[in-house]
């Protein structure tokens, strides 16, 4: 299995205006030169709390937001230094599914329309041929022919759901990006959807980004996990290993909050205390030092590069 | 549960006037809260979690929602025969409640002492320094740093967990009886939220609150929970100690639910997913609700609903294959202890 797309060194500052009046000026270090890979076929999950840079990382796969330094590589070309050509080759390999289905599908529009349009966009398929294909992508995602004559609106949120899949799949992609795709789910319908997502993936070899808060839901899905803190990743490696050993001190943190539905193991261990600090002014050396219970003297002046460790990339002093 | 149960609800039920009819959003719940104990509310969207705690401090929305029946004890009084006067002075005093957005519950144009002092006030009789000091001490339980300094502040310059932490804070001022905590950390961050769960605990074993804990995340129940109460379509079909139900649920829909959501280490290629939508409650089938989504639905569930059938003192369950009848075939074993209802045969 090769690699499909390759993230080196991708740094993202936004400059922001504070103050009532705008005077003074800032950098918020959304991501902060972060590197991994994800192989074609395979899921990379995203996990991390508010603010740590998981949907700005998304954005710039999705060419939404450009890197401020550093390189994507996708089929082993940089993405930012392509042509008119290569970028839309690129665009149409790249798709994404987001959290509410209520807010991604144009409630005037009908089902056949909504995923039909980037074919209408990107091919120079006929009618009849793009109706074909309609067809056979809602059969994909286990909806009904007739689905695509009607509006939203007459659709649960899980088929709504499966609505955007189909959209998504539309034109083959070789990566899709599921930011948050079961949260605004009922429970008893995530299960659905997580599977259908599954099997698509073993039928049609498509790669995942899975950005998800569920961590048990994320580790079900990925192959890899990368664990981002203040726009900085901390662990990345075999989602298995990162689920059940983790190494960095937060990814340890994060799983014990996981809360597991077992009620034989009580892990009631306090994970971590104080708040999340603000990504305008993160903290010196180690982002994660003043939350951390093992925090050494030198983790709050000299910041961790990541290394191997058990078979994954730490980034912590203790290793 | 020896003691006298802090709050006490009997076959309460909830209508909804809509355009498309009579909606029973709650149709006769019963359950019981003793004091330092917590029951989990779970269920999805539309079964009647969130309807059942508004209809308990008589506030489910008016004039589409209307409570017509049952009974709500507190501390052995009947809620539902209180004027709105006494009802003001129940709410908040005797059962507090903390909501899923920490900004609905604040006020975004008063500084957060000014919101605190006020049911202080209202039920301490405290004045002056003394109210500002029991407003800080109220924030130091919370563990809110500089209590003083920070009632200072508005809730927007604070975080979400900070002003989670601040509607805690007011929620035990009094300190109430019962607390209802309807989905308090849907809207924090994993480490935050188990931060704010162990304060919750805390603040329960420190006054001995009844509480009634509504989510639909099954770790919470079991990091949280001594019982739980599983919803579906305005009924509880299951209810009983969170242990028992979750190592050998009874009803399907609580087995289903268990087993659809990933879990750490287990290494499953599928999950087992639950088929079907969840109920409309306006165009409910005549028989148990969940029958169409049910694998194990017979002939009877799709005609009849199930009545409650008590598996022991403390586990008890809505569904045909518990009922007395429906176990091994036999119809009337010796003794007949649990009388079945005998018009079942149709």
């Amino acid at each position: 299995m090769g690699t499909l797309l390759e993230a080196a060194g991708v740094t993202k500052h936004f400059p922001v205006r504070l103050g009532a009046m705008g005077f003074s000026r800032a950098t918020v270090r959304a991501v902060d030169g972060i590197s991994f890979t994800i192989g074609a076929g395979t899921t990379l999950g995203l996990v991390g709390e508010s603010g740590c840079g998981k949907t700005t990382t998304s954005k710039m796969i999705l060419g939404l937001e450009r890197p401020t330094s550093g390189a994507i590589r996708f089929d082993g070309q940089d993405v930012l230094r392509l042509d008119r050509a290569g970028r839309r080759h690129y665009r149409r390999n790249i798709q994404a599914v987001f959290q509410d289905p209520y807010a991604s599908l144009d409630p005037r529009m009908r089902v056949g329309t909504i995923v039909a349009e980037p074919l209408v966009i990107n091919t120079d398929l006929h009618e009849r041929a793009r109706r074909d294909r309609v067809a056979e992508l809602l059969d994909l995602v286990g909806l009904p022919e007739r689905a695509a004559s009607l509006y939203p609106h007459e659709f649960s949120g899980g088929q709504r759901q499966r609505i955007a899949i189909a959209r998504a799949l539309a034109l083959a992609p070789k990566l899709v990006v599921l930011d948050e795709p079961v949260s605004a789910l009922d429970v008893s319908i995530r299960a659905q959807i997580l599977n259908l997502l599954k099997d698509l993936q073993r039928r049609l070899g498509v790669s995942y980004l899975f950005i998800a808060h569920d961590l048990a839901a994320v580790a079900h899905m990925s192959h890899t996990i990368a664990v981002m803190y203040l726009g900085k990743i901390v662990e990345w490696g075999d989602a298995e290993s990162v689920a059940l050993h983790p190494k960095h001190p937060y990814t340890k943190a994060l799983f014990a909050a996981a809360l597991p539905i077992d009620v034989d193991t009580p892990r009631d261990d306090v994970p971590v205390t104080g708040e999340i600090p603000s990504p305008l002014a993160p903290p010196s050396g180690c982002r994660f030092h003043p939350r951390c219970p093992l925090a050494m003297p030198h983790c709050a002046t000299r910041e961790p590069a990541p290394r191997a460790e058990s078979g994954r990339l730490v980034a912590c002093h203790l290793y | 549960m020896s003691a006298r149960p802090v709050v006490d609800v009997r076959d309460l039920q909830t209508h909804l006037v809509t355009r498309w009819g009579t909606i029973k959003a709650v149709d006769g719940i019963s359950f019981s809260v003793a004091e330092g104990e917590t029951l989990g509310l779970v269920g999805e969207s539309g079964s009647g979690k969130s309807m059942t705690c508004l209809s308990l401090v008589r506030l489910a929305p008016r004039p589409a929602a209307r409570t017509v029946g049952g009974r709500i004890l507190l501390d052995g009084e009947d809620l539902l025969t209180k004027s709105e006067r006494e009802m003001q002075r129940i709410r908040g005093k005797k059962v507090a409640m903390i909501l899923q957005d920490p900004m609905s519950s604040l006020n975004p144009v008063f500084s957060v002492g000014m919101q605190m002092r006020e049911p202080v006030a209202s039920y301490h009789g405290l004045r002056g320094r003394a109210l500002t000091e029991r407003a800080a001490s109220l924030l130091a339980a919370v563990h809110i740093s500089a209590p003083l300094q920070r009632l200072r502040s508005f809730p927007h310059q604070m975080s979400g967990g900070m002003r989670q932490r601040v509607v805690g804070a007011m929620a035990i001022a009094a300190p109430p009886r019962l607390l209802i905590a309807d989905e308090p950390t849907t809207s924090l961050d994993l480490t935050i939220q188990w931060q704010y769960l162990n304060l919750l605990k805390e603040l329960q074993t420190q006054h001995r609150l009844a509480m009634i804990f509504v989510t639909h995340n099954l770790g919470i129940v079991a990091k949280m929970c001594d019982r739980v109460a599983v919803m579906y379509a305005g009924r509880i079909v299951e209810i009983g100690p969170v242990r028992r139900i979750f190592k050998s649920p009874a009803h399907p829909y609580t087995r289903a639910l268990l087993a659809s959501i990933p879990r750490l280490g287990a290494r499953a290629e599928q999950l087992t997913a639950i088929d079907g939508q969840p109920p409309d409650l306006a165009t409910l089938p005549p028989g148990c609700a969940f029958a169409p989504r049910c694998a194990e639905a017979r002939e009877r569930c799709r005609i009849e609903a199930p009545a409650e059938t008590r598996l022991d003192e403390t586990h008890a369950t809505r569904c045909w294959l518990h009922a007395p009848a429906a176990r091994s075939g036999a119809p009337q074993d010796a003794g007949g202890a649990g009388a079945a209802p005998s018009e079942a045969r149709l």
